[in-house]
Parts: C-alpha cells; structure tokens; sequence
C-alpha cells in the first residue's frame, strides 16, 4: 500500500464533518472544567460564602437593631446587607477564571490544547462561554437564595426589602453578573500574562487596589478618575441606591464589560501571536 | 511526510535552529538526534505549530500544522514535557482532547487500552511515574489514528518492557506506511529503532543519511594487537597510511590495516600474537564524532574525548 493511497483511504473513510469547530471545542473545555477537582472546590466555596454571609451579617444586624446612630438607620440597605458574601466570593471566582488559563500554561496542557486546535482562539471563547455560562448558572440561583435567606432574617425588625422594591431585582441580578464579569476579566488577564501569580496580582490589584491608589490624588483628579475605575462601574449594578455623580448602573456596568471584552482581545491578539 | 525548508528559529540574540532543511518521509522510522540544546524540541515544537519560525517554513503533508483542518487525525504528537494537567485524570484529559475532533469516547477507551494504562486511567495524571505518563502522552498522539507521528523522547523514563514495547509499536506503525519522527539525544536507542537518521547540532544539519551508512562512515579501522615482540611489530605493519601506537602496557594500536593483514605481516616476520581484535567504531562514538563540534554544554573532560580522533567523519 502507497502513502497516497493510504492517505486517501482514510479521508475518505473519514466522515462529512470532521475536524475542529468552535462547538467541538465548547464541549472540550466543559470536560476540562468538569474534570477538576479544583474548578468544582473554588466555586462551592463561593457559593458557601455568599449564602454564610447572607445569615451571618443580617442576624448581627437584627441583633443590634436599631442601630445607635439615627442615620444610619436612615440609609440602610437591606440587600446590601444581604449580598456582602459577593464582595468575598470574588476571590474565588476570580482566582478560578485566572487557572481557567495559567493552570494549562503552568502544567505544559497549553501545548496539547493548541496542538489539538490549532487556530487557538477558539480555546479562548470556549472557555469564556463555558466559564462565564457555568458562574451564571451557579451565583444567580445562589444570589437569589442567599437574598431571600437574608430577608427572612431581616423581616424579625421589620427591615426586610422586597423584590419589587426599586433596583431591588437588578442589585441582586447584578450582583451574579457582575462576578461573572470579574471571572472573565480574570481568564483574559490570565491568558494576557500566562502566569498564575501575575493573573491574580493583575486582577485585584485593578479591582481593590486601583481605587485605593486613585484616592491619593487630588480630588479634582481622584473623582472623574473613580468615576471610571472598573471596580466602581462593576460595583454599581450589585447597588440599590447609587452615589449621586455615579453612571447609572446599567450603563455602567455595560461599560465594565467593555473594560473585560478590551482585556480579552488583547489576549486574542497576543495568544495568536507569542509562542505557545 | 514532513518537510521542513531553511528553517530558522531565533531567541534574542541566540540562533536555537539556523537554516535547517530536511524531509521526513512515510514507511520508515526517522530519528531525529543531537545533542542536548541542539535545537530538536525546538524544530518540533515549529513543526506542531506552537512556536512560529523566525524564518523559512515546515509542512506537514503540504500544509502548515496550523492550517490544518483535522490536526488530531493528520498528526500525533508527544511532545517532551509532560503536557497534561496535573489534576485531571488520563481519561477525562484524553477525553477533552479528544471532543475537539469529534472522537468518540471508544476510542479515549481503546488508546487507554493500548497503552496499557487502564488500571490508573482515572486517576489523577500528577501522580503518575514519568512511565506512565509517556505512555498517557502516546495514547494522546495516537488519539485520532493519525498518519503522521511526532515524538520527542519518547523512551525518557520507561523501563526496559516499555522501551522495547514502544520499539515495536513504531515499527509497527511505519510497516503501515506511516511517517514516524522521532528525537533522542542516545544514539544507541536511535540505532534499534530508526532507520533513517536526521542529526543536528547548534540548530544546523549535520547528516541526513540511513542508520548504516552513518555506521560504515564513522567506522574507522582500527586493530587492537597484543604480541610479544612489540618493536618488531610496529616495524612489520609500518607502510603509507598506517599509524600505530603503543600504551604502556604494550598494547598495540593499528590504523589502517584490517585484522588480516596485520595477521599475514606478523607470520611473515614470525612474530607470536597474543590478540588481534578489529575495534568497532561503537553509534555512540560516531554520534559523538559527528557531534563533538556542535555540543552545547561541554563537560570538562568532553573538550578531548578518548578515541574520537580514530573516526574520520566530519561535520
């Protein structure tokens, strides 16, 4: 038997349809989140530290109401005091969004992934659908649950909000979404600097410490800067009552995914390319 | 088939693989060997499209890997790092691989088969020995049952079973018609498995010739004679072309006559020989030889290795 014939034999044997497709790839990645122990741990810790501190925080509230300070009783918040756990569960999730990525670069799998698809972007999207589809599809029934548990809490002083109270809803929507986004600007820092330390560094030094840095300027500079930070237009949409001078919370929070999507393509063009 | 033109990869300032042009063709097993730093994982990694040439270009079956349509069912590869996620099991990370291709799940299960994997194939890869990861890097290459396979060390860490199991298996796999590229830095495991031999060293092409004739070239003769009478000897095989030398426990060394003829000169002058032993120029010395200009990280003792000189090859 020749080689080309051999080699014909088998493209022929091979049937209509074969070879990489973006949907292929989906499925892989979904395997690979799947399969580790690690992706499945970082997320249930998640999840438990946002239903924790929906009891914790509104039961010490309730067992401290009301509050000594008139004002604060005036200004309070009864879905801020139940979604506190989101503020913490984004470690979590944005550590897991950087490994999505540097966990392959770190363990030398990048090389099989790119080997098995070539074109390698499709690798990048399918893993921002797959990890984007799988943190909605576990924080928005667990914002919802740890809100409600929350309220049943808070109803014991009568302080408890409702769903249909103004921005109630969307806070609590929000606050999925906007740990949804941080995973993704996690993953496309991540591909961006192939490197687990410098991912995570990168990301909470842009959400937490950014801020802090931007509050040591002048005040005429420090407020339109914070204005536009990503940790303020992230944050907006998980509030029910936004800072007077702040975006709205929908455009805000369309312009925080405009902050990851830029982060992202940037990845694209450098993960086409730097050298696997 | 594989063809590679005046492919150059440069890191900074340091030229890793300079101008290398060679084929690699179907039926046969093809050693690729050199040197550590010579520039073999290098050229592999070029040839699986994970690192870009600097310059000139490498196909596989005409196409650039990074153009291919069906890269698992085209080309096979282990590549020399373990590249598997240390958390995942063998099973899932086949798996995985596997769904970019649309292969089916029988498959992950027949390859795990192969190998000879199944008893840890669900278990976590990270704790798996440097054997069976080989193996689990094999049964990935061998995924889509490609016609063309890259592999890069593969014998690093097998036991004997395991070195000469993946013997057969890529003699088997040529017999079929397929073009195997293999890399080793060991010339004697090249000499039991290849049949063709491409050798770099410092990213250029030193020989791109079959196993034998790399042997026949760096044979040098060379006769090893014990007798009793020593000058008598060296003045028996004395003639144009011949050198011989003598150590200080009275063995004589010969080149440029073969064992018969030192045999009939020593009856003719009537000396007593007590040995008369053609030396064989061994793979590793000619491998050496061809190499010994190109060595990247030279040992202290390398810069004058014993007998190298005895070898007429050049680079």
């Amino acid at each position: 038997m020749t080689t080309t014939t051999d080699t014909t034999r088998r493209r022929a044997a091979s049937p209509a349809g074969t070879g990489v497709t973006q949907a292929r790839v989906l499925l892989s990645e979904w395997t690979k989140i799947r399969s580790l122990r690690s992706t499945v741990y970082s997320l249930l810790i998640a999840l438990v530290i946002i239903i924790g501190l929906a009891v914790l925080i509104p039961m010490v509230t309730v067992a401290h109401w009301p509050p000594r300070d008139p004002g604060e009783a005036a200004a309070f918040d009864a879905t801020s005091r139940s979604l506190a756990g989101g503020f913490l569960a984004q470690l979590a999730i944005g550590v897991l969004g950087v490994l999505l990525i540097t966990g392959e670069y770190a363990t030398g799998m990048i090389r099989a992934t790119f080997a098995a698809v070539p074109a390698r972007l499709p690798v990048l999207w399918a893993k921002a659908v797959v990890f984007g589809a799988v943190t909605l599809a576990t924080t928005i029934p667990t914002v919802f649950l740890a809100w409600w548990i929350g309220q049943r809490i808070l109803s014991g002083q009568q302080i408890d909000a409702h769903l249909s109270d103004p921005g109630v809803a969307r806070a609590v929507v929000g606050t999925a979404l906007y740990l949804a986004v941080v995973g993704l600007l996690g993953l496309g820092l991540g591909a961006l600097l192939r490197n687990t330390a410098a991912g995570i560094s990168a990301l909470f030094g842009v959400l937490f410490v950014l801020p802090i840095i931007v509050r040591f300027l002048p005040s005429s500079w420090a407020q339109p800067i914070d204005t536009y930070l990503p940790s303020t237009v992230g944050q907006a949409i998980t509030q029910v009552h936004g800072d007077p001078g702040a975006i709205a919370p929908w455009p805000a929070f369309a312009l925080f995914c405009g902050y990851a999507a830029l982060v992202m393509a940037f990845a694209a063009v450098m993960l086409r390319r730097r050298d696997a | 088939m594989i063809e590679a033109t005046a492919l150059t990869k440069r890191y900074g300032d340091k030229l890793a693989v300079d101008d290398l042009s060679f084929a690699v063709h179907p039926g046969v097993v093809t050693g690729f060997l050199g040197p550590n730093g010579a520039g073999k994982s290098t050229t592999m990694r070029m040839i699986m499209g994970l690192d870009a040439p600097t310059s000139g270009s490498v196909t596989v079956n005409g196409t650039a890997y990074r153009n291919l349509r069906d890269p698992l069912r085209e080309v096979g590869a282990l590549l020399e790092a373990k590249s598997i996620h240390s958390g995942r099991s063998a099973f899932n990370h086949l798996l995985a691989l596997a769904q970019t291709a649309g292969i089916q799940r029988a498959r992950v299960e027949e390859v795990i088969d192969l190998v000879g994997i199944t008893e840890v194939a669900r278990k976590r890869a990270g704790g798996f020995s440097l054997g069976m990861g080989q193996r689990l890097g094999i049964a990935s290459a061998l995924l889509g049952d490609p016609h063309t396979l890259i592999l890069d060390e593969p014998v690093n860490g097998l036991d004997p079973d395991g070195i000469r199991w993946i013997r057969n298996l890529l003699k088997h796999l040529a017999a079929e018609g397929r073009t195997i590229f293999v890399s080793s830095h060991l010339m004697s495991e090249m000499a039991q498995t290849a049949q063709h031999l491409i050798v770099i060293g410092r990213g250029r092409l030193i020989a791109d010739t079959s196993v034998s004739e790399i042997i026949a070239r760096a044979s040098g003769q060379s006769v090893v004679v014990r007798t009793t009478d020593v000058p008598g000897l060296v003045r028996a095989v004395a003639g144009p072309n011949v050198q011989s030398s003598v150590d200080p426990a009275g063995t004589v060394t010969v080149q440029g006559l073969t064992t018969d003829e030192i045999g009939v000169r020593a009856a003719r002058d009537g000396l007593t020989l007590l040995e008369l032993t053609a030396q064989r120029v061994t793979l590793e010395d000619a491998f050496m030889d061809l190499t010994k200009d190109s060595v990247e990280y030279h040992g202290h003792e390398a810069e004058d290795p014993v007998g190298l000189a005895t070898s007429g090859v050049g680079a």
